[in-house]
């Protein structure tokens, strides 16, 4: 049981694949203007990851090595066009889909999903590697969530669109809401994460 | 005239990195020194510049609303734009095997100074992005494709190489123990992004 609840927990915090094994940047990083779209890329990067491990895990004996990449390529494609239709389908959601734009149809490339397959779930057991895929997925939307938050609240004053301090007259900076300013508060991230944990340091 | 306005604004004003973030976990990992930085820059011109004109001409004759009409006035209604990731996905991974397999026989040298990055590209997020904002801006006739795959092609390397000469230089500095490493490359990454911005009111 302790190897299974570490599992879930490193990649939160100690392991986590964003700041720590530095990957799936692209998106992270993209879609953290609003908080909205970060939660709802948070959510689909979870089921994308937590599924395909499991489904690679379960057909891991069967595929032949030389052609692996491309048979995890498909099964990501799939389930990020099963996540992409879904949203779609809903008026809540459509819109936010619409807004995520191509970095939708980029959790294909995002290199969590790539790597936690070819690191963990292609040499473990079905259970062991949902969870490990859900807790990645976990980490990373963490890491957007927090990164969203500054960037929503100091770019426009508000919070999933609601006036916060845009409400007692805060009148926003477009700056964080340019896409330099997600580099700059991630990498303030990392560094308070390492200042804290000093085994992370290089 | 307005192919080469095309070509400067994906260089310079869309570039990949700093207003996309595309393709940014081989932009960090592996540039670390000029030399793999150009070998991996001189690898994504050259998959950006096969994949998205062959992708272009599969979603215009393929993919979008209504583009299966050329078969007859029965298929004008079919929308296949569904499939376009794992389309896309799979033109990607089909040529970058076989530009590797181009490459590994005339042109040794370049293959060896590769190396490993060119099967990586395939799950290159800067190779898939081309091909969907290909898709997304509805690009008039495939010379406008091909204009713009090698412009963000170039703009890619450009960035690359230019912070692989950054954090050569940037070894002697130094940094506040948390942030050596990654953090400090983040911070160095967003500069330059605003730095990239000041070519943003260029109007061509």
């Amino acid at each position: 049981m302790g190897k299974l609840r570490e599992t879930i927990l490193n990649p939160l915090f100690k392991n986590n694949p964003v700041t720590v094994l530095v990957l799936g940047i692209c998106s992270s990083l993209a879609v953290t203007v609003e908080m909205k779209g970060a939660l709802v890329m948070a959510l689909s990067v979870t089921v994308v990851t937590g599924l395909s491990s499991l489904i690679l895990s379960l057909i891991r004996k069967t595929i032949p090595n030389r052609v692996r990449i491309i048979v995890q390529l498909v099964v990501v494609a799939l389930l990020v066009i099963l996540v992409d239709q879904i949203l779609r389908s809903f008026e809540a959601t459509y819109a936010i889909d619409k807004q995520l734009s191509v970095y939708m149809g980029l959790i294909i490339t995002n290199c969590i999903v790539m790597g936690r397959i070819e690191a963990f779930a292609l040499g473990n057991k079905p259970l062991p590697a949902l969870l490990d895929g859900l807790a990645n997925g976990l980490g990373y939307g963490l890491i957007l969530l927090t990164v969203a938050f500054f960037r929503e609240l100091l770019g426009s004053g508000t919070l999933f669109g609601i006036p916060v301090l845009k409400a007692v007259g805060y009148p926003g900076n477009g700056l964080v809401i340019l896409p330099p300013m997600a580099l700059i508060i991630l990498g303030c991230i990392i560094w308070i994460q390492r200042s804290i944990d000093k085994d992370l340091q290089e | 005239m307005e192919y080469l306005s095309l070509f400067i604004k994906s260089i310079f004003v869309d570039n990949m990195i700093f207003a996309y973030f595309l393709g940014m976990c081989s932009y960090l990992a592996v540039s670390k020194n000029v030399k793999t930085a150009n070998g991996l820059g001189i690898a994504v011109v050259l998959v950006l510049a096969i994949t998205v004109p062959v992708n272009y001409l599969l979603n215009r004759f393929i993919l979008q609303p209504g583009a299966l009409s050329w078969l007859g006035p029965k298929f004008a209604a079919v929308d296949l734009s569904f499939l376009s990731y794992i389309l896309f996905i799979a033109v990607i991974a089909a040529m970058v095997q076989i530009v590797e397999m181009i490459v590994e026989k005339y042109l040794p040298s370049l293959y060896s100074s590769l190396g490993i990055f060119l099967p990586l590209i395939a799950v290159n997020c800067a190779i898939l992005g081309g091909s969907l904002f290909m898709q997304q801006r509805e690009f008039g006739n495939i010379l406008e494709a091909i204009v713009y795959a090698l412009g963000s092609g170039i703009g890619w390397y450009l960035a690359i190489v230019t912070l692989a000469a950054i954090r050569e230089k940037m070894a002697y500095s130094n940094v506040p123990a948390g942030l050596r490493g990654i953090g400090i490359t983040f911070i160095t990454v967003g500069l330059m992004g605003i730095a990239f911005m000041a070519f943003m009111g260029i109007a061509l």
